[in-house]
């Protein structure tokens, strides 16, 4: 199954002009099928350059990007092709729906794809139902919606188009907090019932912490993290460096540490440190 | 991609040039334009382009970025050497043929013409901040506003586009990436299918830019803005001695010009 | 302490719709006080905000701004002057091609003297950081160089409030910190009265007072220590406890000994460590005592 493997991928924009600026260095980076991963960084690291190479809307300046050992630039047919198995949902989507009716703009996908109507009807239908958009909405124009409803639409119409791997650009960006833990759970049922690879870029460090199997971290156009969430929030203070955030429950473990208060290594999330600190006070009072 | 286009014509700098006062330059494109529509001979054409070489090499704007602003207009200007060299009667340049030396002539002289109207207020936009460009404008209009012409309203319109451009064009960038992330194709197809592929771009585009519209509105009420009744400017237009000396010049080359052309030069 | 923004039962409705934003709004905000409120989408925060400058006026009730009516159409620069508002998108509010011309709009808006103008600009700048930028274009800026480049084209105005209504809600946590940053260095530094609306708790934690709205109606009042530690009333309107409140809230219900709320992680860290320390120095005089018993 889907696999995406980056080789050696780098990339200038506007190259051979005085805005000349590398975006991407080097980065070599595997993604094996159903895996979980989150992509940290701060504006300008070359995260949304990185992203966008994966569904080849970039064409890399030097190396290359394969999805099951398969260049996805190989021509203009497997670019194309490469958008339905690798969907991508670009930060404030909401912005990108155009269609009379709900129905409408979720099926557009679906549609480039040249499949039947029966086929588009039953995507639609599924894809809105990950996404907690209500059917009753279908004949509803998109743009007379609330923000929520309108960015679970835009996701539900990159999901219709069965992605393999799923890829969101800060998909809860200006949501107050019910409407992030909403989309998380959407992604996190969608993943789960399909199987599908999901890759998320948030700088939303406790929600990237609960999720997440794995966290990449970018930093100028590099790589300089690639871990499990554990390894990478325990050099919580190098994330602190160049400017990041981690997660409270680690940014605390830190604080403590610096107290005297000898805690173990790994813990980012709330659960953990918890745990932690009341089995320090146990260990004390044996 | 859309980012690549170099937008804001303007190119910063500290010359002379850069610093008369956009009414100045307004005026000296104005007489510009004039005197270049007087040129018959050589020789006056000869006046003209020396005269743009030695504002062009005073502003010190590269012949490359002038050469740029001309591409565009390239068909265009073939085009009318092409006509001019057919269709001019005249000395045939070998018997039996249509081409004729006038028609040579003609089209160089036309060619010339277009691409020294281009230079002229180019070289006005390259030196010229939007901003002091619309300022400038505002004022030299101003008269008018006794007629009830809304001038201020007009160039604050002006200086608003400009403001956006940059913003739309990068926004224009992202929905098309959305909407090819979902399988849109503005590359193939007939002329009709590519026309309804804009679809998806043009919608989210209006409806955005509304949105900026409405939002903007609010924030300029906001910030006290009623109008142009009682407004002041931080960066007032004072003529300086050297835009008189420069509109005194340029009335000279004007003059000259039309000196020229009564003698038919 | 004497107030600046008075509502006082305001009801609003937008034409049109039949549920009502404002639903009997009666608050008093202090002269130099740093005012954040929270509340979902659709709480009715934006129009609050929209009230306090004139941009909307109430159906019912009424808005005083140090002592002047918003209906009053005949005053209503004087209230905006008063009163400077940031809003959400930093793209949409900024009118220039230039950083200090956009900065010298609202003066220029009032009828300021040029010079005067300058002076105000160039303090503005510096005031926010973004001195150096002055001649820039801003679409060329950070989303939180442009936040601070519209903060500083409102303290242009010399107003005696600043609105910042969700200014943060589309920036990454570095333009976060440095727009938040601003917005208390202004409250704290030059006395400004500040109104934060936003949805980030952690940029609450430092305000005098955190206001929750819901459904058009205020339904918390208090210091962000209060609030952040009510578990029920957070959980009610829809929004997560601090992580340094709820940590202390659990230990707490563990057993230890934590007298006090923090909601800052420093705070929080000491408070944690001296109970630890606390407890071990208790429980080693009882050691040494108790071989003897």
């Amino acid at each position: 199954m889907a696999e995406i493997i980056t080789e050696k991928l780098s990339h200038v924009y506007s190259a051979g002009t005085p805005f000349e600026s590398t975006a991407l260095h080097d980065v070599s980076i595997s993604i094996p099928q159903g895996q979980f991963a989150a992509v940290i960084g701060h504006t300008g690291s070359g995260k949304s350059t990185f992203i966008q190479h994966l569904n080849a809307l970039l064409q890399p300046t030097e190396g290359r990007v394969l999805l099951d050992g398969q260049d996805i630039n190989n021509d203009k047919y497997t670019r194309r092709d490469v958008k339905w198995k690798v969907g991508l949902v670009f930060q404030y989507p909401e912005y990108q729906l155009f269609e009379e009716t709900v129905y409408k703009d979720i099926a557009f996908g679906p549609s480039n794809m040249k499949l039947s109507k029966e086929e588009i009807d039953e995507r639609v239908r599924e894809a809105a139902a990950f996404t907690g958009v209500s059917e009753e909405l279908f004949e509803r124009s998109p743009l007379e919606l609330s923000g929520g409803q309108k960015r679970r639409i835009a996701i539900a119409g990159v999901i219709a188009m069965r992605p393999e791997i799923l890829i969101l650009d800060e998909p809860t960006a200006g949501l107050d907090p019910a409407g992030c833990a909403q989309i998380f759970e959407n992604i996190r049922s969608y993943r789960e019932k399909s199987g599908a690879t999901v890759l998320i870029v948030s700088h939303s460090m406790d929600d990237v912490a609960r999720l997440a199997e794995r966290i990449i971290v970018f930093d100028r156009g590099t790589v300089v993290m690639d871990d499990t969430p554990a390894s990478v929030f325990s050099r919580a203070k190098e994330l602190m460096e160049i400017g990041l955030n981690v997660p409270k429950a680690a940014e605390l473990a830190v604080a403590l540490r610096d107290r005297g208060i000898g805690l173990p290594e790994g813990i980012f999330t709330h659960e953990r440190l918890l745990a932690a600190l009341l089995q320090l006070r146990e260990g004390r009072k044996c | 991609m859309l980012r690549d286009v170099t937008l804001g014509q303007y190119f910063p700098g500290n010359t002379v040039v850069h610093r008369l006062d956009p009414r100045t330059k307004i005026l000296l494109v104005v007489i510009y334009i004039i005197a270049l529509f007087q040129a018959q001979g050589w020789i006056s054409y000869g006046l003209v382009t020396l005269v743009t070489l030695v504002c062009m090499a005073l502003s010190k704007i590269k012949p490359s970025s002038m050469f740029k602003g001309v591409k565009p207009m390239l068909f265009i200007i073939v085009l009318t050497a092409l006509l001019n060299i057919f269709y001019t009667e005249g000395t045939p340049i070998r018997p039996g043929w249509i081409i004729t030396w006038e028609g040579i002539a003609r089209a160089v002289q036309m060619m010339l013409r277009i691409i020294l109207l281009i230079s002229g207020t180019f070289l006005l936009t390259y030196t010229t901040s939007p901003i002091a460009l619309t300022d400038g404008l505002e004022m030299l209009l101003s008269p008018l506003k006794k007629l009830k012409v809304p001038v201020h309203e007009m160039t604050m319109m002006m200086s608003m586009a400009l403001r956006f451009i940059p913003t739309l064009i990068a926004e224009t960038d992202k929905i098309m990436s959305a909407q090819k992330a979902r399988g849109a194709d503005f590359e193939t197809g007939s002329l009709i299918q590519r026309a309804k592929a804009l679809l998806p771009i043009l919608v989210p585009l209006f409806v955005s830019a509304f949105k900026r519209a409405d939002e903007l509105a609010v924030a300029m009420e906001s910030r006290c803005y009623h109008g142009g009744e009682g407004r002041t400017r931080m960066k007032q237009l004072i003529m300086q001695r050297r835009d008189t000396i420069a509109l005194v010049l340029g009335l000279l080359f004007l003059t000259a010009m039309i000196v020229l052309k009564r003698v038919g030069l | 302490m004497e107030p600046i923004i008075v509502f006082e039962n305001v009801h609003f409705s937008y034409p049109g719709d039949e549920k009502e934003s404002l639903h009997g709004i009666d608050l008093s905000i202090a002269r130099g006080s740093f005012v954040a409120v929270l509340g979902q989408n659709g709480s009715g925060k934006s129009t609050l905000a929209k009230h306090m400058n004139a941009i909307l006026v109430p159906d019912e009730g009424r808005v005083l701004v140090d002592g002047i009516d918003t209906a009053d159409e005949s005053r209503i620069l004087d209230v905006r002057r008063r009163v400077g508002m940031v809003f959400q998108n930093p793209d949409n509010q900024i009118v220039a091609n230039v950083v200090e011309d956009d900065v010298a709009f609202a003066p220029e808006n009032l009828g300021v003297e040029p010079k005067e103008i300058r002076h105000r600009v160039d303090s503005s700048l510096r005031l926010v950081g973004m001195y150096e930028h002055r001649m820039h274009a801003p679409h060329l800026l950070s989303g939180g160089q442009k936040q601070r480049v519209a903060i500083a084209g409102v303290i242009a105005m010399t107003p005696e409030i600043i609105v910042l209504d969700e200014p943060t809600a589309m920036l990454d946590p570095q333009g976060r910190r440095e727009v938040v940053d601003t917005a208390f260095a202004l409250c704290r530094g030059r006395g400004m009265t500040v109104v934060l609306i936003t949805h980030h708790m952690e940029e609450c934690i430092d305000a005098d007072r955190v206001l929750i709205l819901s459904k058009g109606r205020l339904t918390a009042d208090g210091r962000p220590e209060e609030i952040f530690a009510d578990k029920a009333l957070l959980e009610r309107e829809g929004l997560e406890q601090p992580e340094t409140a709820r940590l202390l809230r659990e230990l707490r219900e563990a057993g230890m000994r934590l007298p006090g709320e923090a909601l800052k992680i420093g705070d929080c860290a000491d408070q944690i460590a001296q109970a630890l320390q606390a407890e071990e120095r208790s429980r080693s005089s009882w050691q040494k005592s108790s071989p003897k018993s």
